[in-house]
């Protein structure tokens, strides 16, 4: 069974060792070197004076993903328990705008969001703006532009698994719930919610870490002011700071934090079901 | 006496304008075992679900104990369900199933909700372990278990909160036939010992017969026959409930007057009166009602077209003027050879003409897998009908 397996798995083993772990030895080699390739320490001690960028990039992410849940699962539920012709209209329409390019989308938000975009145009039309007294509401530029900029594009993320979760529920279980006493809160609490679980975790999974990772929406929403590791990345490659020994060891730090963070939750998450999405 | 605890009065249940439960009228007493029997598609289930608060009829009444409950929802209802698949709680060990309904707060009589306290549902769970013979599985999880043990935690889950009736729905429906018969003992076991009220529902004959009290054959949304299990079987109202129950030879013949009814141009002693002089009536005759004897000395002659052997007995088709009968004899008659029958007045069974006549009863057809082609609609997995979900 083995000696069969393995003849098939060589592209994928050979795609995996070029692709992913060379890459990542590649990183682990320049985080630990000098300019030199000198054995050092040093770029992991350089990395305190960044922790404002850790904690922004964490807090934002985590809001992020709190607000995806606190939309997504509301929403997922209630997509599970309609008619299938309505599934399939709101799975299209919620995936619809994925089909479209990730900066674009982003871009469109700047325009929205700009002291002098749409939105505080039209509030300057309903005379929002003179009533404050001011000339525009400073919204581009904050963390909420950030926030809001992640829950957008990473919202589908969230409502996909925690559907996918709550439409397979075998419906008998919620009858046998209200049969043995439970009204419809106690049916939700102690049946639906528990066995959701799962789809909630690999949800969570799958908006937290591309949130906190992100670079593009920092920078377009955040108008500068907004760095996240994405960015402080990105310039130890390509940016003025160039020093891609910092960013690899940054990227090490941010990898392991974000496994810790996933392993801790699956660990939460077992006894409840099958362990999610790692 | 037997008090009477629900009953469905004109119960009519229709989905999207089909009529799937059409009148029903059924009274059903406490402490009763009572079967909802039928092929898939007859309404037992919708039956139940009605009495369980999951469907509400269209029209007609449901009373609890004289009480009006047509729109009560299940979770306020002293009815517990055994559900066709068991619909355990995969995230919960076999205990917290059980205590499921414990752990809900009740709401009391001065409308105080209060839990029970920890110590008594322990008590009550580890009887009900007890009682189902699971003692030492509370820790186990739901896949953990055989469909036996689920079957036993099912039951368990239900009733551990001393429901007044217990509702089972084709309950033994995914076990094989030996574990069939162990837990039919032992839910009538658990049925005398616990004083519960039991519907249950099934499309098995056997089942039906062996363990309840009361029977109700259901066909096409209306109540067939109502009866014990010995007057189901002895004195079907009509040609589908004989054939529904057992296998029946059904023939058409003519009553000539009390005690006397005529087939094949023969007139034979029976025991049934009340019939018009000269009404046309199905006639019901079980084959193991049937002797054989030599063919100068039978009622009817007929020659043994097949020969099946089935451990007990032989079951023999024998053709009499072209009608083919099922016998059932433990003397083997080889195929080609005459013989005759005779049948004594307390085998024949007269029943007026229904809308059934002439529909079941004759083994022409007949193969060895006559048994599973008669039922072939009414597997476990055959309830696949929207109205019977």
């Amino acid at each position: 069974m083995r000696n069969k397996l393995s003849w098939f798995a060589v592209p994928y083993v050979a795609w995996m060792a070029l692709m992913v772990v060379i890459p990542i030895l590649i990183m682990v080699v320049y985080a630990f070197t000098t300019a030199q390739f000198q054995g050092t320490l040093e770029n992991f001690s350089e990395m305190g004076a960044y922790t404002s960028v850790f904690l922004r990039s964490f807090r934002l992410a985590l809001v992020a993903t709190l607000i995806c849940l606190l939309i997504g699962y509301p929403v997922s539920y209630w997509m599970a328990r309609e008619g299938a012709g309505f599934q399939r209209v709101a799975m299209a329409l919620i995936m619809l705008p994925m089909w479209m390019n990730f900066l674009l989308r982003t871009y469109s938000w700047m325009s929205i969001l700009e002291n002098n975009g749409l939105l505080n145009q039209f509030f300057r039309a309903i005379g929002l703006l003179e009533l404050l007294g001011v000339d525009y509401l400073p919204m581009i530029g904050t963390p909420g532009a950030v926030v809001l900029g992640m829950v957008y594009n990473y919202l589908p993320f969230m409502i996909l698994p925690v559907y996918s979760v709550i439409v397979k529920l075998d419906h008998s279980l919620l009858e046998a719930a209200r049969d043995l006493g439970a009204d419809s809160a106690l049916v939700f609490r102690k049946v639906i919610l528990p066995l959701s679980l799962p789809g909630v975790l690999s949800g969570v999974t799958m908006v937290f870490v591309p949130s906190v990772s992100t670079f593009a929406i920092s920078r377009l929403l955040g108008g500068g002011t907004q760095m996240m590791l994405g960015d402080l990345i990105e310039l130890q490659f390509l940016g003025g700071s160039y020093d891609p020994h910092l960013g690899a060891a940054i990227s090490m730090v941010m990898m392991a934090i974000v496994v810790a963070c996933m392993v801790v939750m699956n660990r939460f998450g077992e006894g409840e079901g099958e362990a999610a999405l790692l | 006496m037997a008090k009477e605890l629900i009953r469905l009065s004109d119960c009519t249940m229709s989905f999207d304008g089909e009529v799937v439960l059409d009148g029903i009228n059924l009274y059903i007493n406490d402490e009763e075992f009572l079967t909802l029997l039928g092929p898939s598609g007859c309404g037992k289930t919708t039956t139940l679900r009605i009495i369980g608060g999951f469907l509400t009829p269209t029209s007609g009444d449901v009373l609890f104990d004289g009480v009006r409950i047509n729109s009560v929802p299940p979770h306020k209802r002293t009815i517990n369900t055994v559900f066709q698949k068991y619909a355990l709680f995969p995230h919960l060990n076999v205990y917290e199933n059980i205590a499921f309904g414990l752990r809900i707060p009740k709401t009391d009589a001065s409308g105080h909700k209060a839990r029970l306290p920890e110590g008594e549902i322990d008590q009550r769970v580890m009887e009900m372990l007890e009682i189902v013979n699971l003692r030492g599985f509370e820790k186990r999880r739901i896949t953990q278990l055989s469909g036996g043990q689920q079957q036993r935690v099912a039951i368990a889950r239900a009733l551990v909160n001393r429901p007044r009736v217990l509702l089972l729905d084709e309950p033994l429906g995914a076990l094989d036939l030996k574990l069939r018969k162990d837990m039919q003992n032992e839910l009538k076991r658990i049925q005398k010992a616990m004083g519960i009220t039991f519907i249950y529902v099934t499309h098995d004959q056997e089942e039906a017969l062996a363990m309840s009290d009361t029977v109700v054959v259901m066909d096409g949304g209306k109540i067939q026959q109502i009866g014990t299990p010995e007057d189901i079987y002895n004195e079907p109202k009509n040609a589908f409930v004989a054939d529904f129950i057992g296998e029946s030879n059904i023939l058409d013949g003519i009553m000539r007057q009390d005690g006397v009814v005529e087939l094949f141009n023969r007139r034979f002693q029976c025991l049934d009166k009340g019939f018009e002089k000269d009404e046309a009536v199905d006639v019901v005759i079980r084959p193991e009602d049937i002797d054989i004897v030599p063919e100068d000395q039978g009622q009817l002659r007929g020659t043994v077209t097949s020969v099946t052997f089935k451990g007990m007995q032989y079951d023999i088709i024998v053709d009499f003027y072209g009608f083919k009968w099922l016998i059932q004899t433990t003397d083997l008659s080889p195929v080609g050879s005459r013989i005759g029958i005779k049948i004594d007045p307390d085998g024949i069974h007269v029943m007026r003409k229904s809308q059934y006549s002439g529909m079941f009863g004759d083994y022409s057809s007949y193969s060895e897998e006559y048994e599973e082609i008669s039922d072939a609609n009414y597997g476990p997995e055959g309830e696949g009908s929207g109205d019977e979900e």
